[in-house]
């Protein structure tokens, strides 16, 4: 599913060079659920940006579901991103004046699919996540575990191979991030290859696979049960 | 271009910026209304003028008597040069263009005019038939001096409206006598003349009876013919000529301008409709940075709204949006500002120019101020196309955001 193979990053900051990622290699299978943790500066967000096309890598391979992800025009990432990824961050980032339904189905408009078809798709994500009441609301009117629970949704819509998630229980307490987390499994269950990015043991301790970053090198990287 | 999901997409995003979008649709409805009205004031002021010319033939030559400036042919300087009927017949007879020609003469002195028991004063101008058309008077009633009238010295006068207005009460005025000093005249026909009041309280007489009347011999004052359609240029050699034909004559020299004084209508028309081009190049250029002001300014608010939604951009691109997808977005909500502002400030200017056609008072300076249509509408198109591609520098900023910065932009 996942192939890097000696992946390193280098980020200027100023006169200072910085070593984000420093040779990677990581094989992860489909259908796995991956937990990344590491402290601030580890390289966790970079590795999780590059998984997700969001950001390039200096050297090395990464080969995403057969398909080896380098130089690609940004077209075809926006491509490769709409049809294999789903994204969950820690700040949510839904589109405020969108209602909730609209935000599910966006990643479906990418997709040229037709008004009426994305939106009712939208609204048996909205089911399965447990807000099909909320549908009409905007991101402002929703709490954290909802809002998260419409970006969960959202990532979900356009059935990704993979889904990435920053962070994503950072902004919300026990009783929702054990809801997202439920949300996870049951993805996972499914088939789709689950990986978040956590700095929280007991959040990692849900996974079945726990890779440790520290300064930019694999650490750890242990199957639990 | 647009699908039906842009257009809701556009729809959304003006909405939610309804502030900015106003001033934007504000700032370009603006510059369309400046430039509609300037367009139109150009245009009024033209106009304007254009009446001005309205009393005489535009293309009317006048030929005034002079004192020569130099001695020329033993003939010493400061001689007055006198014209006569010989002079008014070998221009009609040699002139390449005259179209329309006349004599003056006036008999000069106070010309008191009497009807039955009332009394007035008028100016007195005896002429030839083609005056008509020199003065552009119109005939309301009867007929002008006619050629039947200059070869029998027949005692028959026209007169203006005003002179109507103040000599006659509700009788019937064709065919009445009037007296001018001693002599009696049968009044033939009544004119209007569009150069105002003075122009209709004259009385015109034929030439030749005037010059029998008043003892004038063959004595002209002044001679006017108009040069048809001919050109600038063509008016200008015709000036030549009658100066050469009344040299030839009058024995001065053809440089000697102040000779004879000839006054050429066309050359005035030709001044004005050189300042009239001036004007409409200052129009044009005024006009032109008005336009580009509310193009910057949408531009501006595409900047400004393109960094306001870094973040939504970012999110929007991390769910798989194409840089194209982006771009023809922004691009589209800038067409449909500057569209929707165009025609806003396009109908309000057409509006207030229609309100001023029909409330203005007649005056010298402005005449129903217009624009031309299709060029209002093709300058209307410019900016709403030049407003598009003001969108698609900010669009295409947009459009290569880094989706991983713009993530992290806080709301």
């Amino acid at each position: 599913m996942i192939k890097l193979q000696d992946v390193r990053k280098t980020y200027q900051l100023g006169d200072n060079r910085v070593e984000a990622l420093k040779g990677i290699s990581l094989s992860i299978e489909s259908g796995d659920f991956v937990s990344v943790q590491g402290s601030s500066g580890s390289g966790k967000s970079t590795l999780l940006n590059i998984l997700g096309i969001l950001d390039s890598y200096d050297s090395g391979s990464y080969t995403l579901n057969g398909t080896a992800i380098r130089d690609l025009t940004q077209k075809q990432a926006a491509h490769y991103r709409n049809r294999f990824i789903g994204f969950v961050f820690q700040s949510f980032n839904l589109i405020n004046h969108k209602s909730a339904v609209e935000n599910v189905a966006l990643p479906l408009y990418y997709q040229g699919v037709p008004r009426r078809e994305r939106n009712q798709l939208a609204m048996d994500y909205l089911d399965r996540v447990g807000l099909a009441g909320r549908a009409e609301h905007k991101p402002a009117e929703l709490s954290g575990g909802q809002a998260q629970r419409v970006a969960v949704a959202r990532a979900l819509i356009t059935k990704p191979a993979l889904l990435l998630a920053d962070e994503p229980t950072g902004a919300l307490d026990s009783e929702t991030s054990a809801q997202i987390m439920q949300l996870f499994r049951d993805v996972n269950d499914e088939g789709v290859t689950v990986l978040i990015v956590t700095h929280e043991e007991d959040i990692a301790a849900q996974t079945r696979r726990t890779v440790q970053l520290r300064d930019g090198d694999i650490a750890r990287d242990e199957r639990l049960e | 271009m647009i699908d039906t999901d842009t257009w809701q997409e556009i729809a959304q995003s003006l909405r939610t910026h309804k502030t900015r979008t106003a001033l934007a649709v504000l700032t370009v409805a603006w510059g369309v209304f400046m430039l509609v009205l300037l367009l139109g004031a150009g245009k009024g002021i033209q106009n304007g003028v254009e009446l001005q010319f309205r009393d005489d033939a535009v293309n009317s030559i006048r030929v005034y008597q002079g004192k020569t400036t130099v001695a020329h042919q033993g003939h010493p300087r400061g001689r007055s040069i006198k014209f006569g009927n010989d002079d008014f017949d070998r221009l009609n007879d040699n002139l390449d263009v005259a179209d329309r020609i006349t004599a003056r003469y006036y008999p000069g002195g106070d010309s008191i005019v009497t009807y039955q028991n009332r009394t007035s004063s008028y100016d007195i101008r005896a002429v030839h038939p083609d005056h008509l058309y020199l003065e552009k008077s119109i005939i309301t009633e009867g007929r002008f001096i006619n050629e039947l009238d200059i070869r029998e010295r027949r005692k028959v006068a026209v007169i203006g409206v005003k002179v109507v207005e103040g000599l006659f009460e509700d009788e019937a005025v064709l065919g009445e006598s009037i007296a001018i000093n001693a002599s009696t005249y049968r009044v033939v026909g009544i004119f209007r003349d569009e150069g105002g009041r003075s122009e209709q309280e004259k009385i015109y007489l034929p030439v030749s009876t005037a010059q029998l009347v008043y003892g004038a011999g063959s004595r002209v004052h002044q001679l006017l013919y108009t040069v048809g359609d001919a050109s600038w240029e063509e008016s200008k050699a015709s000036e030549q000529q009658t100066r050469e034909l009344l040299a030839d004559r009058h024995n001065f020299a053809v440089s000697d301008e102040r000779a004879v004084r000839i006054y050429n209508n066309l050359d005035e028309y030709q001044k004005v409709t050189d300042l009239f081009f001036w004007i409409r190049v200052f129009v044009a250029i005024v006009g032109a940075g008005t336009v580009l002001t509310g193009i910057l300014a949408v531009s501006n608010i595409m900047v400004i709204s393109v960094a306001e939604r870094r973040r939504e951009i970012g999110i929007r691109k991390a769910l798989g949006a194409t840089p194209a997808a982006i771009t023809r977005l922004i691009v589209a909500e800038s067409l449909i500002i500057t569209a929707i502002a165009g025609y806003l400030g396009l109908l309000a200017s057409l509006g207030l120019l229609e309100l001023l056609k029909a409330t203005i008072v007649e005056n010298d300076y402005i005449y129903q101020p217009d624009v031309n249509t299709p060029v209002v509408a093709a300058v209307t198109l410019l900016v709403v196309f030049a407003g598009t591609l003001a969108g698609y520098l900010p669009a295409r900023r947009a459009a290569a955001v880094n989706p991983v910065e713009a993530l992290q932009q806080r709301d």
